[in-house]
């Protein structure tokens, strides 16, 4: 496979082509093996794909009042209906799919990638770092995450970056529990101890050993997580704490949606299906991917 | 039987050539701890207790005793694999445990471990390739990424598997094999000295004979000391210049290979050697068997007095009494027992 690959380097396009078709053979494979995660893989890619073409896929713009047609439901024209300022919801939803999986994936990324590697060194230390850390991770841990990052806009103020750091503060724990405890029971194994006994330092046997069999899980906490993460910047957009108006956010579509005394059906139910979506396209891809990436499930020769 | 090497025919007290490894009253005590949030210490393992052995150029030292006696505990001491709790290690000269972890780390040069599960001590993800490269890569042993290649291949070779398999990951591999590689990652950094714990008691016979042969065919070719830990006995004889028997962290018997077979001194390298099973039908049946009563004791709470004396055919009053020491009976061979 790998020589394959070589021989074509030469060639841009061609090199291209066949990391292509290499992905697609194997995502045929994997789609066989468990087909639930595929579709939600598929799923995930089509709401990256349509936040990062906002642009070209949304039939209107996100912004622009149109007094004309406020609150209509669902049409032709319309397909998900109109807002309380005749913006077409549809629109909106792909823009604000854009902050939503943005903030939930770059939060993600920054708490539990901090946590992890957090988790990794003390749990291979072990000792007195190990000792600090744990009790520092259990305050934070008994904060409910919500509250959390509600006290933390509160302090540091509405912005994208302010939320996805308070988001990513309340992921760091879980990273870190998690990824602590597989370098914890990967410490004691024989391979490590024989990496050891050639010289190998503490850094290198944390990298090169330890810190590959923490890819797995890392990689399913962080599909996990950026469900949660939705969810906490769409309920921080709920209350309002979230990113002011006018920019779109799913959350805060719903929260705008319900402070109406009788909701529009159609302005609680798509914001609430998207996030619905995401969240289930998170956390089921990332229980399918658990399953692939141990290579002992992997075939033996070609 | 291949022959043994002369080293372990010449005179005993002769040996003019300091020992590579030298142990000198190695005590590794494994704390006992109680209580929830802080452990108060009540008590020690003492899974080595004051060990004094030592190892020549390209000579094996049999180790062999019950599961429990410390035998693996030794030899990872040796290396500081495990930090003993007191006593000295010297190897080639230089007391290990005086050096820096850095030092430490630059002598494991001329160290290597072979262990005793070949399922374990590979990295499951990483290649058969990856893991040879390393002690290579550490020790920057290589000029450059193609003559690391070839050096891993020549390694492959050496211990019997082809280069192409440097690629494989360790659950393509059979039980033998990875014993193999784990063989060559031991040898990759040309060390001097190696301790074997225990290289084939997960094989088959079989391939426990081709991996012994292998390891004899290495230890001529590149003169490697070897501290080999066993408990089967068989295998010890085969390959070992001398035999040192550990009962409960202690050293009780130690001798050259032919001596401590032909005439056991102590009652329990006696009774191990009567475990051993006879090819010749008729010796079998008429020989005396010595079946020890009970298991071996909890180290966390040692007999008094011999800690043999729970078990042995000859206890008497005073082995419940006095601590036995290490002393030599005949030349070069080594007893502790009072009754001796």
């Amino acid at each position: 496979m790998k020589s394959a690959l070589k021989t074509t380097g030469s060639d841009g396009f061609t090199y291209l082509w066949a990391v292509v078709k290499r992905n697609a053979v194997s995502f045929r494979g994997f789609a066989r093996r468990s087909p639930v995660a595929a579709f939600w893989m598929v799923m995930i890619l089509f709401l990256v794909f349509m936040s990062i073409a906002a642009p070209v896929v949304s039939p209107q713009d996100p912004y622009i009042p149109d007094f004309s047609k406020v609150t209509n439901s669902p049409s032709t024209e319309n397909f998900f209906g109109t807002d309380f300022l005749g913006r077409d919801q549809l629109t909106r939803i792909i823009y604000g799919g854009r902050t939503s999986l943005f903030i939930g994936l770059i939060s993600v990324l920054v708490g539990v990638g901090v946590g992890s590697l957090w988790g990794l060194v003390s749990g291979y230390l072990g000792g007195k770092f190990d000792l600090i850390s744990q009790r520092l991770l259990e305050i934070l841990m008994a904060i409910p995450g919500l509250i959390l990052a509600m006290i933390l806009m509160f302090i540091l103020g509405a912005s994208v970056w302010t939320l996805i750091v308070a988001i990513a503060f309340t992921r760091l724990a879980f990273g870190a529990r998690v990824i602590r405890a597989v370098s914890l029971s990967v410490r004691e194994t024989a391979y490590v101890e024989a990496a050891r006994s050639t010289g190998a330092s503490y850094w290198r046997v944390m990298l090169f050993h330890v810190a590959p069999q923490t890819f797995a899980p890392f990689l399913v906490l962080v599909t996990t997580n950026i469900g949660i993460a939705i969810l906490i910047e769409a309920s921080l957009g709920f209350i309002g704490l979230g990113i002011a108006p006018p920019t779109p956010t799913w959350g805060s579509m719903l929260g705008e949606a319900a402070s109406n005394l009788e909701p529009f059906w159609w302005l609680v139910f798509f914001p609430g299906l998207f996030i619905t979506l995401a969240v289930l396209a998170f956390n089921l891809a990332g229980a399918g991917l658990q399953d692939v990436l141990d290579p002992r499930n992997r075939g033996t020769l070609e | 039987m291949r022959e043994h090497k002369t080293s372990s025919d010449a005179p005993a007290g002769a040996a003019k050539t300091p020992p590579l490894m030298d142990l000198r009253n190695l005590k590794v005590y494994f704390p006992i701890k109680s209580g929830v949030l802080i452990g108060r210490t009540v008590g020690h393992i003492k899974a080595v207790d004051d060990v004094s052995l030592y190892i020549n150029p390209g000579e094996t030292l049999g180790l062999v005793g019950e599961s429990g006696s410390g035998k693996t505990t030794l030899g990872r001491a040796a290396l500081r694999l495990v930090e003993p709790t007191d006593g000295q290690i010297i190897f080639d000269g230089q007391e290990l445990r005086n050096l820096s972890n850095q030092d430490m780390r630059r002598s494991r040069r001329e160290l290597g471990f072979v262990f005793q599960d070949p399922y374990g001590s590979l990295n499951p993800r990483m290649t058969a390739g990856n893991m040879i490269r390393e002690p290579l890569k550490i020790h920057k042993l290589h000029n450059g990424r193609e003559d690391l290649s070839r050096q891993v291949g020549d390694l492959l070779e050496t211990v019997g598997l082809a280069r192409s398999m440097a690629d494989r990951y360790p659950h393509e591999f059979s039980g033998g094999q990875r014993q193999r590689i784990g063989v060559a990652r031991a040898l990759a950094s040309k060390p001097r000295f190696i301790v074997l714990d225990e290289p084939v008691s997960a094989l088959d016979v079989s391939i426990q004979a081709q991996l012994i042969n292998l390891l004899q065919d290495l230890q001529e070719e590149f003169n490697l000391a070897y501290l080999l830990i066993a408990h089967d006995l068989s295998v010890v004889r085969h390959i070992s210049d001398r035999i040192a028997v550990m009962y409960l962290g202690k050293v009780v018997e130690l001798s050259d290979y032919k001596a401590l077979y032909d005439n056991p001194l102590h009652p329990y390298t006696k009774a191990l050697l009567s475990a051993v099973p006879l090819p010749d039908r008729a010796l079998e049946r008429t020989r005396e068997r010595i079946v020890l009563k009970g298991d071996i004791p909890s180290p966390r709470n040692p007999p008094s007095g011999c800690v043999f004396h729970t078990r042995c055919p000859m206890a008497t009053d005073e082995c419940r009494v006095t601590v036995p020491t290490i002393k030599e009976h005949a030349p070069n061979h080594y007893a502790a027992c009072i009754n001796l």
